[in-house]
């Protein structure tokens, strides 16, 4: 403001009084969510750390308060009605009073808690003074809407001040992966989301609970927005007394050991988490990794989308510059908020880079972020983001790749030096009705089952963890299938040749092959990317993972197969739909994009989990190590050759360890014959821009232009006008068709 | 002093060169990208990933779509292991993936050690049975 305009500092004070009082719509505040790092210690904190400083005697306050949140964490595990909390898809943690995550469970989904800074921020500064909420003893918050923090809209946060002496010195919090909110398409992940009004409940952060009681009224309304109406009210009790948990264990700490400690020891966590992390990032080199890498779709359409990644190390600083990924999709739900990209660093970091680490938001302190404003990975208010993995998780494989690349040459690591894990959510999303009259809406634990990425010196672990909970579990596939009205007929067989190859190969992912039976209504619907353009690369001369479609089955119900003809049946996706045993059948390949589509008895849909990366040239893999996976049935000769390049006897699996070192020298030779040095390849490899045969979205070469479709509609990142708007699929069909029709009267007339 | 940046790659420190860590073969100046000295090679995708499914009767098969995806391998001129493999759209520019500031990097481990072989780190150790 120039000199012209001062209007003094009592008339600014009091314009914004008036503007802070006067707000028709109070919007996430950028102040809260463009900060990811800590809150500026409190005068009480001061007082606290100044009296409290004995580093032993905090250790032990931490570990008496984090034994309340792994008990409350048990608790959450256990009783919560959803889905995604029976398998991990969950967690609880401890709060500053100023709303920073201090203590995380050991268990369960550390961006999930990390985002709920945001909403504990914005009670405290919109609610705390406002006359018709409030904040007292005894109340609980709820929030799901992903814009006000959270990782997606089918989580649910409750958050609960922890009082003492009238003042609030923690705050405690439940979040679960609930599923059904209402969407569009049900499960709470809509894929045919246009609008954020397509999305289902958006749940600012408010009062849902008063003195300990949730307040009927409120349950009711956010019950009948739901298709679980149940599952809606059982969880929200779940959680209020998780937060309650945690409370209680608070008191008993300050009972023991005095307020100052509980609340020093809460702050010196994420002071010294940071400072630790610091130290850690010293010892990296310095300099920047570079990686980009593509998506494949929307979920409505393919298109390929760039995330591109720029990661530099300087000092005890990382800067993760994300700018020259693609543009928004103003109306797919593809974008990913920044918030839910910066979490998702964290749980990097705090699970696969140094696990030793308290879980605190104190990892993100010492690192930066910069995205083009607006873009895939930081859309504007009104953009859809109900399907953020589709872009996050690129984004965070990428960090991945870039963080190895500086871990590599340390003297001095926490963990080892890990190829990608697999990063999507092969799995099925469902709804309707079940056998047992109820109407639900959820997702498989197999979201779980993600193939592990090779280490340096051993081969990935099958069907592990995903990439957002390495502590969560698959389930009982019997369990899901006496309250759902769907079998899987094949299921957890790892599928041969799914592997990315390396010296030591990825964990590799397992099949699913299932079918609907014993309902009326009942549906099916996936949300994963990578049928054209592998998920995710490997590591240091290893393979990535391949593609993975959905095959699907019609015309037939497989439980009348199985009863009159059950010789027929197949127990592979690889049988099923090469062999063709059942002769009414239709067989076909899809993306694994399916909208919610109404099952019918017995038909089947299969999908595979994914593959880990490979670690290393596959030329050096230990020749036995090939032949156990050929034994196991996890690759055939022909990969054992092509790939690996083994001399073996097929009758006794023996190796000829001679000609397989002649056969590996002779594929090196061959490899080197084909190559050109990189000069001459760039010269003849490298186009100006994206062919023009698939739609592209993101830069090329220079990181401050990006393409919206095509070669030639450039931009200059972050302005792209018109914005990015896709023509929906059937109208897009019908357009192709009418087309055709007037081409084929054209030739006619 | 020879430090391991990947596992196929080395930087001498001394003479600020890249070296291949399988046969010690001179790849390039540590400050410039080292994948101007290696041998490169674009493949098709399903060389690599082939057909899980049978190509000829349906579009999704397990392996990747070679308009939307290319494999560019890196090799040693010398040994002919690989030292990095890019998945890229067709013509596609290769990313300068590793940058270092070489200075920082010499002046960093002129307080440490010289290793014969890189750090793995540590090794999981399973938690004592208890029940």
């Amino acid at each position: 403001m120039g000199d012209d305009m001062d209007i003094g500092g009592a008339a600014s004070s009091a314009v914004e009084s008036f503007l802070k009082e006067t707000s028709l719509y109070l919007a996430p505040d950028p102040e809260i969510m463009e900060n990811h790092g800590l809150e500026p210690r409190t005068a009480f904190e001061d007082q606290c750390i100044a009296k409290e400083k004995d580093p032993v005697r905090l250790e032990i306050v931490r570990e008496r308060i984090l034994a309340g949140v792994n008990e409350s964490f048990e608790m959450l595990e256990n009783m919560g009605a959803a889905p995604g909390a029976k398998w991990g898809d969950c967690v609880s943690a401890v709060y500053t009073a100023s709303g920073d995550l201090s203590l995380a469970s050991s268990g369960g989904v550390v961006i999930f808690c990390n985002l709920v800074q945001y909403p504990i921020k914005f009670v405290n500064k919109y609610w705390a003074n406002e006359p018709t909420v409030g904040i007292k003893e005894g109340d609980v918050f709820i929030v799901n809407d992903a814009r006000y923090g959270q990782a997606h809209n089918t989580d649910q946060s409750m958050m609960m001040p922890v009082f003492h002496e009238g003042r609030i010195v923690a705050w405690a919090g439940a979040t679960v992966h609930e599923g059904e909110n209402g969407a569009i398409e049900p499960g709470g992940m809509p894929s045919l989301a246009e609008q954020i009004w397509d999305e289902g409940l958006k749940m600012s952060p408010f009062k849902v609970a008063e003195n300990y009681k949730l307040r009927r009224d409120l349950v009711t309304f956010l019950q009948n927005s739901v298709r679980e109406p149940k599952l809606q009210y059982a969880d929200m009790k779940v959680k209020m007394y998780v937060c309650r948990r945690i409370e209680t264990r608070i008191h008993e700490a300050i009972a023991e050991y005095g307020v100052e400690a509980v609340v020093a020891a809460l702050r010196m966590n994420l002071e010294d988490t940071d400072a630790e992390v610091r130290r850690r990032l010293s010892e990296w080199p310095d300099g920047t990794t570079r990686h980009s890498w593509w998506t494949d779709g929307t979920l409505r359409e393919n298109v390929q989308i760039k995330i591109n990644l720029e990661l530099t190390k300087k000092g005890d600083e990382l800067t993760f510059d994300y700018r020259g990924s693609s543009p928004e999709f103003t109306n797919r739900s593809n974008n990913s908020l920044d918030i839910t990209v910066k979490g998702m660093l964290a749980q990097l970091f705090l699970t696969f880079i140094w696990p030793d680490i308290p879980r605190n938001q104190g990892v993100l302190a010492p690192m930066k972020f910069i995205f083009d404003n607006p873009s895939v990975l930081k859309p504007a208010f009104g953009t859809p983001n109900a399907q953020s993995m589709m872009t996050v998780f690129t984004a965070w494989s990428a960090g991945q790749v870039c963080a190895m690349k500086f871990l590599y040459s340390n003297p001095h690591k926490y963990t080892r030096v890990l190829a990608p894990w697999f990063n999507m959510i092969n799995t099925f999303l469902f709804g309707g009705l079940t056998q047992h009259g109820e109407m639900v809406g959820n997702v498989c634990a197999d979201i779980n089952g993600m193939g592990g990425g090779a280490l340096a010196d051993r081969d990935g672990e099958h069907g592990c963890a995903p990439i957002f909970a390495t502590m969560s579990d698959i389930g009982e596939q019997e369990f899901i299938e006496e309250e759902m009205p769907f079998i899987q007929i094949v299921s957890k067989k790892m599928m041969k040749d799914n592997q990315g190859f390396g010296r030591q190969r990825g964990g590799m992912g397992y099949q699913m092959v299932l079918a609907m039976r014993d309902s009326p209504a009942f549906g099916f619907m996936l949300t994963a990317m990578g049928a054209k353009f592998p998920n995710i690369p490997g590591l240091f001369g290893g393979y990535g993972c391949p593609t993975y479609p959905l095959a699907r089955v019609s015309g037939v119900d497989v439980f009348d197969i199985l009863l009159k003809d059950p010789g027929s049946f197949r127990y592979s996706i690889e049988e099923l739909m090469n062999e063709r045993p059942f002769k009414d059948g239709k067989y076909t390949t899809h993306p694994m994009t399916l909208g919610y589509t109404l099952a019918k008895r017995g038909e089947l849909y299969m999908i595979s989990q994914g593959t880990g990366g490979g670690f290393g040239d596959p030329l050096d893999r230990d020749p036995k190590d090939v032949i156990r996976d050929l034994d196991e049935d996890l690759i055939s000769h022909d990969v054992a050759w092509r790939i690996y390049r083994v001399v073996y006897s097929r009758e006794t699996l023996l190796i000829d360890e001679l000609a397989t070192e002649e056969a590996r020298n002779a594929a090196r030779r061959a490899r080197i014959a084909a190559s050109k040095p990189f000069g001459e390849f760039c010269k003849e490899w490298v186009k100006d821009k994206p062919s023009g045969k698939v739609p592209y979205y993101g830069s090329w070469a220079d990181k401050s232009l990006v393409h919206a479709g095509s070669p030639d509609a450039v931009h200059p990142a972050g302005k792209v006008n018109p914005p990015v708007i896709m023509t929906h699929p059937l109208q897009a069909k019908i357009d192709r068709l009418e087309a055709e029709l007037a081409t084929c009267r054209e030739g006619k007339g | 002093m020879k430090v391991f940046m990947t596992s196929m790659l080395t930087i001498d420190l001394d003479s600020e060169r890249w070296e291949c860590a399988s046969c010690g073969h001179d790849i390039g100046d540590a400050r410039d990208n080292y994948k101007k000295g290696l041998l490169v090679r674009e493949r098709d995708p399903s060389e690599v990933h082939a057909p899980i499914l049978d190509a000829a009767k349906y579009d999704f098969t397990f392996a990747p779509d070679p308009d939307w995806c290319r494999i560019v391998e890196y090799c040693c001129p010398n040994c002919g292991r690989l030292a990095e493999v890019e998945y890229l759209p067709p013509g596609h520019p290769p990313a300068h993936d590793i940058e270092l500031d070489i200075d920082a990097l010499k002046a960093q481990w002129a307080k440490r050690e010289p290793l014969d072989k890189p750090v793995l780190g540590p090794d999981f150790v399973a938690p004592p049975h208890s029940h």
